[in-house]
């Protein structure tokens, strides 16, 4: 009989802080400057300089600790872990070993079977990010941008408590949510401001040692996530099966090949001894400290869903949708606050809003309208200013280029024709060319109406409230 | 010298290190790092049962910074330490992908 194996998972998930400096000096951390222009002594290693932490760091850390149920550390320090590549300066990161500013936590998850599962936390650290390499086409060189270098991380590590990657998805999904929601990171895995490395061992199921694991890097999607799973447990349980040994070492995934190979040993060197960083004092976190932190704790989406109930009435089905994405949760609130229509709001991004998503394969995150123009498209709507085919047009150009309604539909002349005596005009010429339907309809066939507003909203080049036409219609019938 | 350094041992040190050593040099460093080992030895002597961990030199905790953009872009005169720069980066050996 085969034997049956079980992937046993565990994650280090780096997360980039939305700091507006970086951890260790006044540099700036904002996205996509000129290379080099962020950068001072301290962040690229210069003999002499000194590094001061950054107190919204440590804050930020400590925000996602409490988060995720972790023991916060009274007394933490920074540890220097070396290294040699020219992407880290100094040849060591500061980093934290010994002792970590958050332990012992754990977030809890949906499996397949709609369980609950406890995921563990083992530890949350602080450290900086490195400098970003270059390749150089032409010369037989490379080049260093040390912007990104410095830029606060906190690394989440997890317990090896996942079985499958639907479990590291949820997993991910679930400390993304959290961390959106406590706004220290929009945690974007293309754009890498969330990392995640996947450890992963195999063993026949009712083993109760772990196999040999290895580490994969380079997984910036949660597709790729997957994919490399699933390969690298067959390649791991194909190695067993012929008799072969799975080899410690870190893999790099190529999602385009759909395989990962082993680094180069000397990348690998696993021995970065460890020593306290001599230039940073210990951090002694207060009660204080400590409760300045969770009395600033937002929302979060458990309690978030309760209050949509209670305040709300929008269906449970358009709660859960729209309390998945912090962003989408705020565009919400703040566009019901402007129009005070939190039903039509819900109603915009459950619709539209969700189809144009797929269609155009946009991340909540990335939504472009602004819910001051979301609002106004909504009383504009009310107010019979536009109609409801003109509004969706009015909205896919919001979705695009968030275009302001009011404008958009001025310059392109989109408003309802409300001149009483144009109306009738066109109304009375549709009588006058459709006799067939004029009688069906004075016959009693109620239907025969609708064709007589599709063909007055035709007229009109669709610039009608179609409540309007059916008024006059009646009327004149 | 109760702590004899091995060939094995020195060499890997050296490669953490980025150290090429001549054979006189390898001599004397396994020589010295046996010494210091010993000198650890000694310190290891003490009965430290009841001493709390010193984790910094200085009694001072909690030094922080406020997150304020303090730096501007000095890119010039960071590049002027490199020994090549390119592009407004700096050179150096090429990395493998």
């Amino acid at each position: 009989m085969a034997r049956e194996y079980e992937t046993v998972i565990g994650l280090e998930v780096h997360v980039e802080l939305a700091t507006k400096t970086k951890i260790f000096c006044g540099c700036s951390t904002a996205f996509g400057a000129e290379p080099n222009t962020q950068i001072c002594p301290v962040c690229t290693g210069m003999p002499g300089s000194l590094p001061v932490l950054n107190r919204q760091v440590l804050e930020y850390a400590i925000a996602v600790g409490l988060a995720t149920d972790c023991e916060i550390a009274r007394y933490a320090k920074f540890d220097r872990k070396n290294y040699f590549y020219p992407d880290n300066p100094q040849n060591y990161q500061i980093s934290q070993l010994y002792l970590p500013i958050c332990r012992n936590g754990g977030v809890e998850i949906q499996t397949a079977d709609g369980g609950v599962k406890k995921v563990g936390i083992h530890e949350i650290h602080m450290e900086e990010d490195a400098g970003k390499l270059i390749h150089d086409e032409w010369g037989d060189c490379s080049l260093v941008d040390y912007n990104r270098s410095g830029v606060p991380l906190i690394e989440i590590v997890s317990e090896p408590d996942m079985r499958s990657a639907e479990e590291v998805i949820a997993y991910l999904e679930k400390l993304r949510l959290i961390i959106q929601y406590l706004g220290a990171s929009d945690c974007k895995l293309q754009e890498g401001s969330m990392r995640a490395d996947v450890n992963l061992s195999v063993r026949e199921i009712g083993t109760r040692e772990f196999g040999t694991r290895t580490e994969m890097k380079n997984l910036n999607s949660f597709k790729a996530i997957s994919r490399a799973i699933e390969g690298e447990t067959e390649r791991q349980i194909d190695l067993l099966e012929s008799g072969e040994k799975v080899i410690q070492e870190t893999r790099r995934w190529d999602d385009a090949k759909g395989e990962s190979y082993a680094m180069r040993s000397k990348e690998d060197a696993q021995d970065y001894r460890y020593f306290p960083d001599p230039d940073l004092v210990p951090i002694a976190v207060s009660d204080e400290m400590l409760e300045e932190i969770r009395a600033k704790q937002p929302e979060f989406r458990t309690e978030k869903r309760k209050r949509y109930r209670e305040e709300f009435g929008i269906p449970d089905y358009d709660i859960e949708i729209i309390t998945a994405s912090k962003y989408m949760a705020d565009l919400f609130e703040a566009a019901a606050a402007i129009c005070g229509q939190p039903k039509k709001v819900s109603n915009w991004l459950m619709g539209e809003t969700l189809r144009l998503m797929k269609e155009r394969e946009v991340e909540a995150e990335d939504l472009r309208f602004s819910p001051e123009n979301l609002a106004k498209l909504i009383t504009l709507t009310d107010a019979g200013t536009i109609n409801s085919s003109v509004a969706k047009e009015v909205f896919e150009a919001m979705f695009e280029e968030n275009a302001d309604p009011e404008k958009y539909v001025e310059e392109k002349g989109l408003k309802n024709v409300n001149d009483e005596g144009a109306l009738r005009k066109t109304v009375e010429e549709v009588i006058a060319a459709n006799p067939q339907s004029v009688a069906d309809y004075r016959g009693g066939k109620e239907k025969a109406i609708g064709f007589l507003v599709g063909q007055t909203m035709k007229a009109m080049k669709g610039k009608a409230d179609p409540a309007a036409v059916n008024r006059m219609l009646k009327e004149l019938l | 010298m109760a702590n004899i350094i091995s060939d094995e041992t020195i060499d890997y040190v050296g490669i953490l290190a980025k150290l090429e050593l001549s054979g006189e040099e390898r001599e004397q460093a396994k020589s010295d790092m046996g010494r210091m080992l010993d000198y650890i030895d000694k310190l290891g002597e003490l009965d430290t049962a009841d001493v709390e961990p010193m984790s910094h030199v200085f009694p001072v905790q909690n030094v922080f910074r406020g997150d304020v953009v303090t730096n501007g872009d000095e890119r010039e005169a960071l590049l002027a330490n490199a020994p090549e720069q390119k592009d407004g980066m700096f050179v150096v050996p090429k990395t493998f992908e």
